[in-house]
């Protein structure tokens, strides 16, 4: 009797719950004219992953990945007290949420608001519903059940050693086109700024007080020191004011984006060859407590506060003329969003260190699941940041100088006559309440995002006048962990090469051999580095060319992930649950082949590599004119070979399907033997 | 009580091991020696060579 209510109950609240989230995703789909309340978002989005978590994923933990709580999982069978630990689930939550959540989700949403905030919604929440919290959810399973193998290893297992190859190169290729953007967005967010570059700055004595004080006074209290680099950075915010007014050091950090490109070249090559763990453990210690807690900071914010939003549902640039980045909405919306939506890195991070620290399968539905989950908030939340601003006022910080001038009246009345007003006077204002010269032309989205968490937090913490200290702590935030990812990620990369190199002549594979540490740390460096250097001299501001190109790379590990996790699902006999994978994998292929096609091929020259390069040829020559060919024809080239090898994979993959499903290959999963858990025993 | 006391171990158990602290008394415990520098030192050297291999999401 009391099941019977308990189960009515249920039911009716978690119809309560569709109906309120159906109202609510209708309001935001449908509403058009005036401008809508942001809470319109974070009620829909609250709805769609409350039903998505309790029906979809409980259906998939249940029909198609069968968890057994009885299983042993790696943690508890190799347990060393290092890399395989049991570990709490919330722990792991938090862990895995950590490594996750970088600036991908806040800086691709506020790129694609230029479509209006409709169609990024509409993506974030859909996409990570039935597609990344799918991958991250099933690959952390597979590779639990496989010993915590990497997804490069269960490629190469499941689908063969081209797959493995190939997911191989992807992670290479895509690690070096998102250090390349990553270093793009801190060149574009500094440049020309002596407060965000002083306060940045700081950040590295502060680090090395961090390394001192853990190493000689109060070893390994990481937390205790955290917080007290946080009040210090703090401290740096505050004196970057007068840093930035003061004639002497102003032009000491006044630095343009050549300068700072090559700056960070140099930093990118001595965090990566150099044993510089006193300064760079700390930064990543500190850049983890600032990130979380300005994610935390932000979702109250928006709550409590809950802003309207300026930017329309959908604006004229849905046809592909955007200034922001050339290409329709369809396929560009769904590169350009990738990590708040899926994202193939996530697999990397899924096979990583997380499967080692589940202590049981059934935790892999939380872990897994419910974090992307959780990224997918951090990107609404972006959302929310960018569109609260004037349309007008969005556009002039972040289109570049080759679509709407240099001179700022001209840029206005450009803006203006695309039906966003917005007067030079007006961002005159801004840029002095936010303490810039100027903030046209800051391309690549941090400072965009900056200015929208600003705006937000001003509003009641401070007013006007405190402006200027939110938008540098968002822009401090936003730099100090795009360079932790470009410290670790370099790193990563180096080692990746290092492990190849040592198949050819085994010396270069030693991590500790300083000819094969600097040699292959320049590879890698040379590599981002070129594509930063191009994104610098670039006319049309370089995210126009590169974040398509990171987006695409991606989206393409993404498509890898999903070839993985489908052949499984088939060679386990679950071939009726296949859809669960295969149409985010269709709807991927879809995506990225369009866009890669878009990039290589369109005729128009903002959009195509290789019409662009047309269209220089043929425009009157200057010193820049030969470089700017080549490197269209280099980033054509390169999306090519990304879209080869995937194609690859798939055609690898589906000859693994038909030849389970006619049953003329036998279906051979790798996964580790059965063995039941003491923790189960224990509690029994 | 008891839960909200519960709900905050958990939360500083999560940022302990988040921030490597809950790494490092594992070392200590595993090692068998007090905190100190040169034992803090002696961990961080072994835990780069693992920790440089995990990538960090964009």
């Amino acid at each position: 009797m009391l099941l019977g209510m308990n189960k009515t109950l249920a039911l009716l609240m978690w119809g309560a719950v569709a109906v309120f989230g159906a109202v609510a995703v209708g309001a935001v789909a449908l509403h058009r004219g005036e401008p809508i309340n942001a809470l319109w978002l974070v009620a829909a989005a609250t709805c769609c992953y409350a039903l998505a978590y309790r029906f979809y994923s409980k259906f998939i933990a249940a029909k198609i990945l069968v968890l057994d709580g009885s299983r042993a999982t790696p943690a508890e069978r190799l347990e060393n007290g290092r890399d395989f630990l049991v570990t709490n689930k919330w722990v792991v939550f938090g862990h895995h949420f950590a490594a996750i959540a970088g600036p991908g989700p806040l800086v691709g949403p506020v790129l694609a608001a230029q479509f209006g905030y409709l169609p990024g919604t509409m993506w974030v929440l859909a996409g990570a519903v039935f597609a990344g919290c799918v991958q991250d959810f099933v690959i952390l399973l597979f590779s639990v059940r496989r010993d915590g193998k990497s997804l490069t290893e269960m490629a190469k297992d499941e689908i063969g050693i081209v797959g493995g190859f190939v997911a191989y190169a992807a992670v290479i290729a895509i690690l070096v086109i998102l250090l390349g953007v990553a270093a793009l967005i801190v060149v574009n967010a500094l440049k020309n700024s002596p407060w965000g570059t002083f306060t940045i700055a700081m950040t590295m004595p502060i680090a090395l007080l961090m390394g001192v004080y853990l190493r000689r006074i109060r070893p390994g209290k990481v937390l205790e020191v955290s917080g007290l680099g946080f009040v210090l950075v703090l401290a740096a915010i505050w004196g970057g004011r007068y840093v930035s007014q003061n004639a002497v050091l102003a032009p000491m950090f006044s630095f343009g984006a050549p300068t700072l490109a090559i700056l960070i070249i140099v930093y990118g090559f001595a965090a990566s060859a150099l044993p510089v763990w006193l300064l760079l453990a700390p930064r990543d210690y500190l850049s983890t407590f600032v990130k979380l807690g300005t994610i935390a900071l932000l979702g109250l914010g928006i709550v409590a506060l809950h802003p309207t939003l300026h930017m329309p549902a959908l604006t004229r640039f849905v046809d592909g003329s955007g200034p922001v980045f050339a290409g329709k909405i369809f396929p560009f919306a769904f590169i350009t969003i990738a990590c708040g939506a899926i994202s193939g890195f996530h697999a990397l991070i899924s096979s990583g260190t997380t499967p080692k620290l589940i202590a049981r399968e059934t935790e892999t539905r939380m872990v897994g699941y419910g974090a992307m989950m959780c990224e997918s908030a951090v990107a609404i939340m972006a959302i929310v940041a960018a569109c609260v601003m004037e349309p007008g006022v969005y556009f002039a910080i972040n289109s570049p100088a080759g679509i709407v001038g240099q001179a700022p009246a001209a840029a206005a009345a450009t803006i203006s006559g695309w039906g966003f007003p917005v007067t030079a006077a007006e961002m005159q204002a801004l840029a002095h309440a936010v303490g810039e010269q100027t903030l046209y032309n800051r391309t690549g989205g941090a400072p965009a995002f900056a200015v929208g968490m600003a705006h937000i937090f001003s509003r009641s913490l401070g007013g006007e006048s405190v402006m200027a200290l939110w938008y540098h702590f968002a822009l401090m935030f936003e730099a100090l962990f795009i360079l932790t990812v470009l410290d670790a990620g370099t790193r990563v990369a180096r080692f990746m090469v290092q492990d190849a190199l040592g198949h050819v002549y085994r010396p270069l594979g030693r991590t500790s051999w300083y000819p094969s540490i600097l040699a292959t740390s320049a590879l890698i460096v040379a590599l981002w580095g070129y594509f930063l250097w191009q994104g610098v001299k670039d006319p049309l501001g370089g995210i126009n060319s590169l974040w398509p190109l990171f987006g695409i790379s991606n989206q393409l590990l993404a498509t890898v992930a999903l070839c993985v996790a489908t052949t499984i699902i088939i060679k386990t006999h679950r071939a009726k649950y296949a859809a669960v994978t295969l149409a985010p994998l269709a709807w991927l292929v879809a995506v990225t082949f369009t866009a890669s096609w878009h990039k290589v091929f369109d005729s128009n020259p903002r959009v195509g590599f290789l019409a662009q390069a047309q269209a220089l040829a043929a425009a009157p020559a200057t010193s820049a004119t030969g470089r700017l060919i080549f490197n269209n024809r280099l980033d054509a080239a390169v999306t090519g070979i990304l879209v080869a090898m995937v194609t690859l994979v798939l055609l690898e993959s589906a000859r693994q399907w038909l030849g389970i499903l006619r049953g003329t290959r036998e279906a051979r999963v790798r996964e580790a033997p059965f063995v039941r858990t003491r923790l189960v025993e224990e509690e029994g | 009580m008891k839960r909200i006391l519960s709900v905050a171990g958990t939360l500083i158990a999560a940022l302990q091991e988040i921030f490597d602290e809950a790494a490092y008394a594992r070392f200590l415990s595993r090692s068998g020696v007090a905190s100190s520098g040169k034992a803090y030192a002696a961990f961080r050297r072994e835990f780069e060579e693992a920790k440089v291999r995990r990538p960090k999401c964009c």
